[in-house]
């Protein structure tokens, strides 16, 4: 018997959630302003949450560690959002919506939390322009829809390529607004360094106040985790150098089950590294390889400029290898394929780790086009060149310019060099359909949760899933759990040591606030030789190499006796200078790192448990004859929920998946 | 060009160190040789502070987290400018074949009363939070909203709108201005949500609001020298202002 309660609603598909918010226990406005909820993050599912649930009446403190709630990592999404209004009159639907993401997911996601996802996705694009987020128009004043990979519809909204900037800054404005009419507490510039627990159930949080370094007890009658992703655990990610995993570490810790955390995403389409110095990658949108075509010479070790190569001694080999979808194959298959190339000797760039991405083709396709508009007859090649470059700077210049500053090459002359990055986690905090974890109080919103994109999230999905969960979903869902707290709490008024009378004088804050203080101190006081940040690069090496875009049962098992050693090695011997006092990011990043250590560890462990290939997991022992990802959904249609038991020992416990409304198949893009 | 083909450059780096708020600061200066030119302005003071780090030494504190240009949170003042020579461009995407060997850079942080120091190159932007807490919203509820299709806004007003709402937030205006104004960032926001139909119910009670938080808040006023506009990383445009000064005038006036 599992322990693991999803607590999926009864009802058909269609009925579940309408059916189950129309009945859920409900909080009476008076109540809600005796209830405090601490919100841990504030991007996009962080700020959405904190706003909604202010607005409801409840008393809501918002922590991130940025100097603003506007900076969080939500703000670099390029692309768009999805969502099933069907504006384009295309045929799309909640239906076809849910069951693209499924099928993305590789069929390792759970039907009832995307089916509600595809429900509530319409409600989003509503709330925000209603707050004013100017999201891309067409000449008649309607939205203006785009097409995203792993879909046949446009259902794509956007705001040219800054849509999730645009999205924080609607939900930065909702915060804000509550911050001003004193419903919101805002604490900037702190970060939760635990979550303190009382009878296994979730009473506040311990955070450091990064400018004096203070240490600081914060209750809550509910601690909400919207912390984003861990795909900094590689080191070089897209991701942003503060992002990291240590509120959803030390909420693992203390209970709650990680789920699925070897699922990473790996972008296909992401400017090389150019050597040691480099500290983070830089995405290039994935609306580039809709347009663009992906290339290697055919001979290994081709020093030519990429232009003097002729179109015969080329390999499109994603068109060669996958005629019906070509370029526009999903975002793992299109990075395995790259690897393979490049780790067969033909890829190009002085690193030899990098594939072209050419415009020259659509270029001039645009510029026939264009010149066909223009009435000119017989246009020179030059000329053609020339049209169809306004038209490729028009679609993707500030792509282009992004380009062009950071590798000092010019894309409109020669082809792009790129190669795949890590970009994403669809792992996380285990959660139930109410987004709680299996600490009770304690629940994980947006990209810090395991729930909604299985093995692979599709372009586009990561705005959608932050948003409904902040907005639509846990404004529902949080109620549950406070009805019953407020129940609890008549029922102990007049108990003179309860919770709701000691708050953060309970003797369980003191033992938090003093466990996390000695740790701060054990950093300071190793004064060993090497730096946090020369751990970090090794930890990402190690993790990169073996729990990377291709991973094995040998590679993994090393992998994890590696990093053991390493975090040996970072216990004693790390240099951490400064003091706990005072404004010191190398003394935060010391227990950011930590963390990833031990997080890192796990994946392995998870990847070396998953003897299939699904999504972004590819285990090269589980492959088709041709090389491709092969599942196994007789022993593995489960989320993998693991539970720490202490250092390096973690059990696992299955949520069997079961899919009633999809048949699975086998993905092919053949 | 590009991969590994950068040549390396030995620097010159005179840097604003400052323990806290209330300590007084000083430049101090290193040494660096070996710098790639194809180095991010931010990666140079990766490898500085590892240096500093290995020679036993605190690491100089700065703000930075994207890396990509667009959170707004990395605030260098390099030579002299915010974000350093290049135009439209933050600091973490100023790369260092800007620069040429041999040459003393000397970076400070951004210099405004109403942006105190944390701590070296880090300062207390804050101040922008709370205008924007003051105002810098549509006060619509979660669950509120019609159906997004029902409002129709033309192009152009959707691109303008667009073209202020692109400020990230990251006080350069301020620091390039003279008299510390924060007049293009609060403008920005006044303009978006002027120009477009969600934000005319509270539109003039938001411009008055905004710009009374800006000045308790210590901002000096705008003169119209137009320093802002030319070092905004994002280009937002001069002609906000103007429009936030008619839109502050109609509103006093009844």
């Amino acid at each position: 018997m599992s322990k693991l309660d999803s607590k999926i609603p009864e009802g058909t598909l269609e009925q579940k959630w309408t059916k189950y918010r129309s009945t859920v226990p409900l909080v009476n406005p008076a109540n809600k302003r005796n209830l405090e909820v601490l919100v841990i993050g504030s991007g996009l599912a962080g700020a959405s949450a904190a706003a909604s649930l202010a607005e409801m009446g409840y008393k809501v403190k918002v922590f991130c560690f940025q100097d603003s709630p506007r900076r969080a990592h939500s703000i670099a999404a390029q692309g768009g959002i999805n969502a099933a209004k069907n504006y384009q009159n295309d045929g799309d639907s909640t239906y076809r919506l849910f069951y693209d993401t499924i099928k993305g997911g590789d069929y390792r996601a759970r039907e009832a939390n995307v089916h509600r996802l595809a429900e509530v996705s319409t409600n989003i694009i509503d709330q925000c322009v209603a707050q004013g987020v100017p999201l891309a128009r067409e000449y008649g004043g309607l939205l203006s829809n785009r097409s995203f990979g792993g879909t046949q519809v446009q259902r794509t909204f956007y705001a040219a390529g800054q849509t999730g900037q645009q999205l924080l800054l609607g939900a930065y404005s909702a915060l804000q607004r509550q911050v001003g009419m004193g419903a919101v507490q805002l604490c900037s510039r702190h970060e939760m360094l635990d979550v303190v627990t009382i009878d296994g159930v979730a009473r506040g949080i311990i955070a450091r106040n990064l400018i004096t370094g203070e240490m600081e007890k914060h209750f809550g009658h509910a601690v909400l985790l919207c912390t984003g992703g861990y795909g900094n655990v590689f080191y070089l990610s897209t991701n942003a150098m503060g992002s990291n995993v240590t509120a959803a570490w030390k909420a693992h810790k203390k209970g709650a089950y990680f789920g699925n955390p070897c699922y990473t995403q790996i972008h296909p389409t992401c400017i090389p590294v150019s050597g040691d110095h480099q500290s983070k990658l830089t995405l290039m949108s994935e609306s580039l390889r809709n347009d663009g075509r992906i290339w290697v010479p055919k001979k290994k070790d081709d020093t030519r400029k990429p232009t003097d190569i002729p179109e015969e001694e080329r390999d499109y080999y994603l068109e060669r290898r996958y005629p019906a979808f070509g370029n526009l194959v999903p975002r793992d298959v299109a990075s395995r394929a790259a690897k393979e190339r490049c780790d067969a000797g033909y890829g190009v760039g002085n690193s030899k780790m990098a594939v072209y991405l050419d415009f020259a083709y659509n270029t001039a396709r645009y510029g026939r086009t264009e010149a066909a508009k223009r009435n000119i007859q017989n246009p020179s090649q030059a000329e053609i060149m020339r049209l169809g470059k306004e038209v490729v700077k028009e679609k993707y210049g500030n792509l282009f310019d992004m380009y062009q500053q950071i590798t000092g090459e010019n894309p409109y002359e020669t082809p792009m060099r790129i190669y795949p990055a890590v970009h994403y986690t669809m792992g996380g905090l285990w959660v139930d359909y109410n987004l709680m974890t299996t600490v009770k109080g304690l629940y994980a919103l947006g990209e810090a949760n395991f729930s909604d994109h299985g093995a692979n999230r599709l372009g586009a999905s990561a705005l959608m899933q932050g948003l409904a969960d902040g907005y639509f979903v846990i404004p529902y869902t949080l109620g549950v759990y406070l009805s019953a707290e407020v129940s609890r709490m008549s029922a102990e008024k007049d108990k003179t040591d309860s919770i709701d009378k000691l708050k953060t004088k309970h003797p369980a804050f003191d033992q938090a606030l003093k466990e996390q203080t000695d740790l701060i101190n054990k950093f300071l006081s190793i004064k060993g030789t090497k730096s946090v940040e020369s751990f970090h690069k090794r930890l990402g090496l190690i993790m990169w190499n073996k729990c990377g875009m291709a991973r094995n049962k040998e590679g993994l098992t090393e992998a994890i006796a590696q990093i053991q050693a390493l975090r040996k090695e970072f216990w004693s011997d790390v240099r951490v200078l400064g003091s706990a006092d005072e404004f010191n990011p190398d003394l935060e990043k010391a227990g950011r790192v930590a963390d990833f250590i031990e997080l890192g560890e796990l994946m392995c462990k998870d990847a070396l448990n998953r003897e299939e290939s699904c999504g972004g997991h590819f285990r090269e022992e589980h492959q088709t004859e041709e090389g491709e990802a092969k599942r196994d959904d007789v022993n593995f249609a489960y989320v993998a929920a693991w539970e720490y038991k202490g250092v390096s020992e973690w059990e696992l416990n299955k949520e069997e998946l079961k899919y009633e409304n999809i048949k699975i198949a086998q993905r092919s893009y053949k | 060009m590009g991969s590994g083909h950068g040549t390396e450059l030995n620097l010159t780096l005179k840097v604003w160190r400052q323990k806290n708020s209330k300590a007084s600061g000083s430049f101090e200066t290193h040494q660096l040789t070996g710098i790639s030119t194809d180095m991010s302005f931010l990666e140079m003071f990766d490898v500085l502070n590892e240096k500093l780090i290995s020679e036993g030494k605190e690491a100089i504190a700065f703000d930075h987290d994207c890396r990509e240009g667009i959170c707004g949170m990395c605030s260098m003042y390099i030579n002299g400018r915010p974000h350093g020579p290049k135009q439209g461009v933050t600091t973490c995407q100023l790369h260092m074949r800007s620069f040429k060997n041999g040459d003393t850079i000397v970076v400070e942080p951004w210099r405004s009363a109403a942006f105190p120091v944390i701590k070296d190159l880090a300062v207390d932007r804050s101040a922008f939070d709370r205008i924007i807490a003051s105002g810098g919203y549509v006060s619509v509820n979660t669950g509120n909203a019609q159906d997004a299709n029902n409002i129709l806004i033309p192009k152009t007003d959707a691109d303008e709108a667009f073209g202020a709402a692109a400020c990230i937030g990251c006080g350069a205006c301020v620091a390039a201005c003279k008299n510390s104004s924060a007049m293009l960032f609060v403008s920005a926001k006044v303009s978006q949500l002027a120009l477009l139909p969600q934000g005319q119910v509270e539109r003039k009670e938001r411009v008055k609001k905004m710009v009374a938080q800006m000045d308790e808040e210590g901002f000096g006023n705008c003169t119209n020298t137009g320093a802002c506009e030319a070092e905004c990383p994002k280009g937002i445009s001069i002609e906000n202002i103007a429009r936030m000064n008619r839109e502050l005038m109609s509103a006093n006036i009844k």
